[in-house]
Order: structure tokens, then sequence, then C-alpha cells
């Protein structure tokens, strides 16, 4: 594990909501971030209901998980699963068969202590909610990324960990806005970008548009951010340089021709 | 086709500018509701500095935080038995 910089940067990745596509921008990210040669691990503190592992494609080689490590039945080093894609990307899973009351917010505070010293960036995919997860979750963490989708109800629950995070110190916070369609917004049938920044009042990391893309690259358990052809994996890639610390510009989402917009409201298509 | 017609006639609001307008109103009270456990520590504090002055009937003492549309006021009814002596 060779690291670039000496610094480490621990990013919780949540959302209060679930189902906005929290594990899949952070296996994204973590992915992107390795791609450009940074070394990176990712926490799976989604304790009894993990999904990354699937997402990474990684989870035949899931041997021990965090809730052993706090336990003391392996090492940290034993349990880090590496990637199959990046030498430089791993992955901490969570325990399948057990609970979030299984792990408490000072032993993760104490696995992140141990990981930062080899890896550059350090991602935590937070369950769902607002309980005991969450709170061990963003216990370790300097910064945050809010993910939400572009609906009230996801809206409403990104405001309410925005405030949850204030009021645990939190400077770094920032929005990610998954399942964007373009075409809905233009159509006044979907709440924009410039909607949610207005309500929500945090500054903006990345838009990532709705795309098909990203169910199949889930059944084959391969981030999205791997195909640079897809919309979805252009999207990742800014945020990626972003977190890098380029300035990259939002992506302009495509507009749809005249002509598509004729043969959606004549009825050909969709 | 259909979709396409009334979407020429019909003039109603797009179902966007509805979850805008929700989502105010929603976020607006949830940043209001303050924890009974605050508005407890505020009364706590309260009693204490008045009784400094006077005597209150802390039994019926009511503190509550009240708004209405944009606005916001704190409404504490607090009935005073009797004043302290003037020093």
């Amino acid at each position: 594990m060779a690291k670039k910089n000496p610094d480490s940067q621990v990013i919780v990745v949540t959302s209060g909501k679930g189902g906005v596509g929290k594990t899949t921008a952070v296996a994204n990210l973590s992915t992107g971030l390795a791609k450009l040669g940074y070394s990176v691990v990712v926490m799976d503190l989604d304790i009894g209901l993990k999904k990354l592992d699937l997402i990474l494609g990684l989870e035949n080689r899931v041997i021990y998980d965090i809730v052993q490590v706090v336990e003391g039945e392996c090492t940290l080093r034993q349990a880090l699963v590496k990637d199959k894609r990046f030498p430089e990307l791993y992955m901490l899973p969570a325990a399948q068969t057990r609970n979030k009351d299984d792990i408490t917010a000072e032993q993760v505070v104490e696995v992140c202590k141990e990981l930062r010293p080899d890896f550059d960036f350090i991602f935590i995919d937070c369950p769902a909610g607002i309980e005991k997860g969450f709170q061990n979750a963003i216990a370790a963490a300097d910064k945050a990324i809010v993910v939400t989708n572009p609906e009230v109800s996801a809206v409403r629950d990104a405001d309410r960990i925005i405030g949850m995070l204030e009021s645990a110190e939190f400077r770094d916070i920032k929005l990610m806005v998954n399942r964007i369609r373009p075409d809905m917004v233009r159509r006044g049938d979907m709440l924009s970008i410039e909607d949610l920044i207005e309500h929500l009042c945090i500054e903006l990391l990345g838009v990532v548009p709705e795309d098909s893309g990203v169910v199949i690259s889930t059944n084959r358990g391969e981030p999205i951010i791997l195909n640079d052809k897809s919309s979805a994996g252009q999207a990742f890639n800014n945020v990626v340089a972003r977190i890098a610390g380029q300035e990259v510009p939002f992506m302009v989402l495509q507009e749809e021709s005249f002509w598509g917009k004729l043969k959606r409201n004549f009825g050909f298509g969709r | 086709m259909i979709d396409f017609i009334s979407r020429l006639f019909n003039k109603d609001t797009s179902s966007k500018d509805v979850a805008r307008e929700r989502l105010r109103l929603v976020l607006i009270h949830d940043r209001s509701t303050v924890s009974p456990e605050l508005i407890g520590a505020l009364k706590a504090d309260l009693i204490e500095v008045i009784q400094q002055y006077m005597d209150i009937d802390v039994e019926s003492l009511i503190v509550n935080l009240e708004n209405d549309d944009d606005t916001m006021a704190l409404i504490a009814n607090i009935p005073v038995r009797s004043l302290k002596r003037a020093i």
C-alpha cells in the first residue's frame, strides 16, 4: 500500500433515507480514486445488511469482517479484502449476521486510526437511518458526503442528516444528487439541482443522472465508473476529480433534441 | 398523444412546483420542531432566573414555541404569586 499524501481523509457517505444510492456512490468514488493511483479503503458499516461487497464484486473474497476485527478474532490486515482490479483499493467488510450494536463508535474510531497511516482515503459506507449505525459511521469521519435524490422524501431526510452532522460539528458537508432525470426536470416534473441547493443550503459536490447502466454494472459487480461511455460513469469521474482537488465544471446534463421531444410527445419510444 | 394534448391545454401547476412548495413547508416545520428536552431545559433555567426576582407558580408555568407560517415566537405564561420586597 503506497500512500500518495501524508494526510488521510476519512469521508462518511450518508443519506438518512435508504435506497438513494449511498453504496453505489461509495463503490464508484473509491474505485475512481484508486484508478487515479490513490490508496483507498472502504469500510462497510451497514452491519447486518451489507451490500458493498456485492456492488464491488468482491463477495467471494470476504473471509473476516469488521466485527471480528474489533472482537479480536482476526487482525485488521487479515480482514481487508483486496480489489480485483486496483491493487490500491481495499474493502473492510461488514458482518451480515450481526447487528449495529455489535460495534461501538469508539471501536470504529480505533479502526480508522489504524488505517490512516496506510491510506489516502478512507470511505465509510453509512447505513440508512439516524440511529446507532449512523452515529458509529460519523464518529471517525473528517468530512461527509450527503447523498440524495430529487424527491421530497429524500430531501427531507437529507435535511435532517445535515442538521445532525452540523450538531456533531462537521465543517465539511457536501451534497451529491443521484438519479436526476434532465428530461423530467425540463418538463417541470422533477425538482432541479437549484431547488435542492436552495432548500438544503450546502455545497454541491456532484450530480449523477439516472442511468440504466447502473443496474447492469451492479448485476456484474463492476462499478459503472469503469465505463467511460456511460453518463453516470462520467458524472462519477467528475466527482472523483473534485475530491482529488481538481476544479471540474458541472456536467451539462444532456438536453433532449427537438426530434426526441416530438417522438416522446407523440407516444413513440417511451 | 393524449398526454401531449392534455399538456397543451392543461395549465395546471407542474408537479415540480407542487414538490417545491411541499418541501418548503415540511422543512420549515421540521426545522422549527424543538425537542421536548430542549424546552424542558429552557423551562428549568427560566424558573431559576425568574425566582430570583419574584415568587412564581412553578406548577402552572407554560412554555411553548409557536410558529405561524414564517414567524416563530416563544410564548410563556408564568403566573406570579407575589413580588419580592423592593431592596
